[in-house]
């Protein structure tokens, strides 16, 4: 067989597997009770590996609110000379099999989901989600931060566990799956729109929240939570996308993009073929449309982990599903429906069960292959939250980026070099 | 095909091919305009560009 043959079969499988991943949500830990080796010392992050002196202002800024969460500081002062002065260990989520929006930080005692895919038998985590503009995740800290992550642990977190019991009791868990599909059907495209999701996950969760017999106080704090927060649902769907991206992962000549992510001062990509070697480059500023009082000046470099939705072929890639997401990140309807059709130059199939009602039910775009990209120059083009550049105030607005040429040209070249073509 | 001279007397339709402003700025004249996004791809090395149609 030649290389050529050899990479047709890898990727036919590495899609296949992608798109035939059950992921379902069975459980929340705490992160220590989930990640094998989780220190006191360590904290995870969103995006390729970083060091406290080259992170960004909003992951500085994640990092000084997780210590003090963890009571290992008092201060963000203090915080600060803790992971300046070298005691803290950062890793990616990602080499843990996890994804997480934004900063990406865990800590050993946050709440994470845990999604098992009952096809392939992996598993893969993603944290809870706080909300929009001042939280931990865009790199704010302050006491309303603060007081909503205790709550969070507090209460959300074994109400959440205690629902999941009920549903893993009744039918395994909450196949995440379908509501992804039934979501792009209804004006969602799964990475910046959860309006949908949200609402379709919430119909599965309320009887167990029910039969958990919760207090009716605690059911309705957790319950109006929940229906406020349109990115309730984006981390389960990221912990979703990254048990599909794991099912395409690691397989001998894959010419396709497993992980998909950026740090706020680099993005990185890991190919399917190339096991968990990073080809990173400078991450781009996204361009978007601001909360008031903020512009395109305060704007950081991009930052996350959700990039794992359209590494699994929703979110940016199937915009064209959602035509009302352009009034949160900018753009017009005409530039959703391009950009989906755009991103299938670049991508080896489409999807079996994510389809798109506007293109006459194609499936997405899916599987996105090294060799399209610099075959074309077309780089995977997302859409976003953006982080204000310094620490501590949060999120300030929406938009558009795409990913720099540079990662899948190093990445070209380490499968040469690795395959001797 | 319109002749030269000709042109400027019909009315004008324009098929934008690259940089966005110029169709922006035609569309905001209320000349007919559509506009194809399309970028010329960065070059590959030699040596990459010969293994990449290898491997396509």
């Amino acid at each position: 067989m030649s290389l050529k043959e050899l990479i047709e079969e890898a990727n036919k499988k590495a899609v296949e597997n992608m798109m035939e991943a059950e992921p379902v949500l069975v459980d929340v830990k705490l992160a220590k009770d989930f990640i094998p080796g989780f220190k006191s010392d360590m904290i995870l992050h969103a995006g390729p590996p970083i060091t406290w002196e080259r992170m960004s202002g909003p992951l500085k800024g994640a990092v000084i609110g997780a210590l003090m969460y963890e009571g290992l500081a008092d201060t963000p002062e203090q915080a600060e000379k803790i992971a300046s002065r070298g005691d803290i260990v950062f890793k990616p989520n990602h080499e843990f099999g996890g994804a997480c929006p934004m900063a990406g930080v865990v800590t050993p005692n946050m709440p994470i989901y845990i999604i098992h895919d009952k096809k392939f038998g992996n598993y893969a985590y993603s944290n809870f989600n706080e909300g929009i503009g001042k939280v931990l995740r865009y790199g704010a800290y302050d006491k309303e931060v603060m007081d909503r992550l205790k709550w969070m642990h507090d209460e959300l977190f074994p109400a959440l566990k205690a629902a999941l019991h009920e549903a893993v009791k009744d039918k395994g868990g909450i196949a995440i799956k379908p509501l992804i599909a039934q979501g792009l059907h209804m004006g969602d495209e799964g990475h910046n729109r959860y309006i949908a999701i949200t609402r379709l996950f919430l119909i599965e969760l309320i009887p167990y929240l029910i039969q958990a017999d919760l207090p009716k106080d605690v059911f309705m704090r957790v319950y109006t939570f929940a229906k406020n927060n349109n990115f309730f649902t984006l981390n389960i769907g990221m912990a979703a996308a990254k048990a599909m991206t794991m099912a395409a992962h690691n397989i001998k000549y894959s010419t396709i993009v497993s992980v998909l992510t950026r740090n706020g001062t680099d993005a990185g990509i890991w190919v399917s073929g190339l096991g968990n070697r990073w080809f990173t480059a400078p991450a781009p500023v996204p361009k978007g449309v601001f909360f008031p009082g903020f512009t395109q000046d305060d704007a950081n470099p991009d930052i996350g982990d959700s990039s794992i939705t359209e590494t699994a072929g929703f979110g940016g890639f199937a915009m064209a599903a959602a035509p009302a997401i352009v009034s949160w990140v900018g753009g017009s309807v005409q530039f959703a429906v391009e950009n989906t059709k755009k991103m299938y130059q670049i991508t080896y199939t489409k999807h079996k069960y994510f389809t798109i009602p506007y293109l006459e039910f194609q499936g997405t775009p899916t599987g996105i292959d090294i060799r399209y990209v610099l075959k074309t120059g077309i780089t995977p083009t997302i859409n976003t939250g953006i982080a204000h550049k310094k620490p501590g105030v949060g999120q300030v607005g929406a938009g558009i980026v795409s990913f720099p040429f540079e990662l899948f040209k190093d990445a070209f070249k380490a499968f040469v070099e690795t395959y001797g073509a | 095909m319109v002749e030269p001279r000709k042109l400027f007397n019909t009315e004008v339709k324009v098929v934008n091919v690259g940089l966005r402003i110029f169709y922006e700025d035609l569309k905001k004249q209320g000349v007919k305009v559509v506009h194809v996004n399309y970028q010329p791809r960065p070059k590959l090395e030699k040596e990459l560009e010969s293994k990449l149609s290898e491997l396509l």
